[in-house]
């Protein structure tokens, strides 16, 4: 196991992230995070967090399961039963610019599903893709708009990221 | 800020739902946590998921129904699968023969979930041994009607939170319910004490072997339950002379406004529909404050849901 991140830097990582996401972001545009269950969802909560901050307003922030979006449901081979849980998003998608947030983004079959997934709630007026943490394996030609660190991962390695809320300290590790 | 649980490795098995007797209070938990993540697919813009997306549902139903039917039609569309309505009436027929024919129609039509609803306690089971699609039971005989049990259990949790420690008075015709059952099997392994109420001659012979409280009086119970479930007086079952009179049976039976009075004031007033207003319920019981019905059945599209999904999750993962 080898720590890639620590809280300090996760936090500064975050801080960067909003930065970029205001400065690219028009001025007047609605602006939304949206994070995939599980660890999105509290990267998301982070990042709107830092948004409102910085652009004086309330960035709204909501969750997103992707479960039933899955490419993998009706394959045998697929590892693990996914639990079906709640999507969060208590305001209209519509016209608004939505920072879809993911942990790490990988072979980028979540971020696929998250957007059907999306799409089946509205019409955003773009989505732009977030993440904490990116590495190589791609299957889908899907990329980041925002990304907090490239990690250079051999295939086969597990990148798992922890955060206080859910795991009870902030840090990067591969295992 | 929601704080994300450590998810628990459970993982459901049960290719076939043939009734909540045989199953854990692990598995109704899950199920019912599960029925969550698919209610707000009925509040969108674009009310449809695809996890069934190329399977096919058959509503295989020998009884009448248009509630169970068309929740069950309305979840598997939602889940994107394809639906074939399947209606067969059968008097003379030989059930096992009829049962055996149509399984193998629908093999041969590569259906990959049956729902079925027959006047046969065991249809299901003895379906769903041979034939290899999914079998979710919609009601059989006076055994079971699991996804009624469901989502009643789903509707309380949802309002009351937990089953733990709560009271649910079940009035009627108890022996000829399988709603009964149902909800008896799923809300006493949730942790609630549940009394069925109705007079003699609609109480079950095997009713004292039952984990439930017996009693034949709706005003000794009212005053302390947390939930009512008026059954359904079912005119087309009842044979002989179950009771002097409708005037008489809703007189000590009926949830009347002047019986509301002594209810606890937050007291469910459910019902499987559809109504005999008047007979078992009043009008403005049914229309009243304390009413879930209409919450009942908007529930129960998101646990059909969950059911149908679950299933073939397992079908799908099996070796």
């Amino acid at each position: 196991m080898k720590v890639i991140l620590d809280s300090k830097q996760i936090e500064k990582i975050l801080k960067d992230l909003a930065g970029r996401i205001v400065t690219e972001t028009p001025r007047q545009a609605d602006i939304a995070a949206i994070g995939i269950r599980s660890r999105g969802e509290i990267l998301a909560q982070r990042l709107s967090g830092q948004l409102s901050k910085m652009l004086g307003k309330d960035v709204p922030c909501g969750t997103l399961d992707i479960t039933l979006y899955r490419d993998d449901l009706n394959s045998p081979q697929s590892a693990a039963q996914p639990q079906v849980r709640t999507t969060e998003i208590g305001f209209d998608i519509d016209d608004k610019i939505i920072i879809l947030v993911d942990d790490v983004l990988y072979t980028g079959r979540s971020t696929r599903a998250a957007m059907d997934a999306l799409i089946d709630l509205g019409r955003p007026r773009a989505i732009r893709l977030a993440v904490l943490v990116e590495r190589a394996g791609r299957e889908f030609p899907i990329q980041a708009d925002y990304v907090g660190y490239r990690a250079d991962v051999e295939p086969g390695k597990l990148v798992q990221v922890n955060l206080v809320e859910s795991d009870g300290k902030d840090e990067v590790v591969i295992e | 800020m929601a704080l994300i649980r450590k998810s628990k490795e459970f993982i459901w098995h049960r290719k076939h739902l043939l009734g909540l007797r045989e199953l854990s209070a692990e598995e109704i938990t899950y199920i019912l946590d599960t029925a969550k993540g698919f209610e707000q697919i009925s509040t969108r813009s674009v009310k449809k998921a695809p996890p069934l997306r190329g399977k096919v549902v058959v509503n295989l139903f020998f009884e009448d129904s248009t509630r169970t039917r068309n929740s069950f039609t309305l979840a598997a569309s939602r889940l994107s699968a394809d639906v074939i309505e399947f209606t067969e009436k059968t008097s003379s027929v030989s059930k096992g023969e009829t049962l055996l024919d149509t399984a193998r129609n629908l093999e041969a039509m590569g259906v990959d979930i049956v729902v079925i609803r027959h006047s046969a306690a065991g249809a299901p089971k003895f379906l769903s041994r041979n034939i290899n699609a999914c079998v979710v039971n919609a009601g059989d005989g006076y055994c079971e009607h699991p996804t009624q049990g469901l989502l009643d259990t789903y509707t309380i949790r949802k309002i009351k939170g937990t089953l733990q420690g709560l009271k649910v008075a079940i009035v009627g015709d108890i022996s000829h319910s399988r709603v009964a059952r149902s909800d008896m099997w799923a809300m006493t392994k949730l942790g609630a004490e549940v009394t069925f109420v109705g007079p003699p001659t609609l109480m079950p012979a095997e009713v004292r072997q039952l984990p439930v409280k017996v009693s034949y009086s709706l005003d000794e119970v009212i005053d302390k339950v947390d939930v009512v479930n008026m059954l359904r007086i079912q005119f087309e079952r009842l044979g002989g002379n179950p009771f002097p009179s409708i005037r008489e049976y809703s007189h000590y039976f009926g949830l009347t406004v002047e019986r509301m009075k002594r209810a606890k004031p937050d007291i469910l007033v459910m019902h499987p529909g559809p109504i005999n207003r008047g007979l078992e319920m009043e009008s403005e019981v049914a229309d009243g404050r304390n009413s879930v019905i209409l919450q009942q059945v908007t529930n129960g599209l998101a646990v059909r849901m969950a059911v149908l999904f679950l299933v073939n999750q397992a079908a799908a993962q099996a070796p």
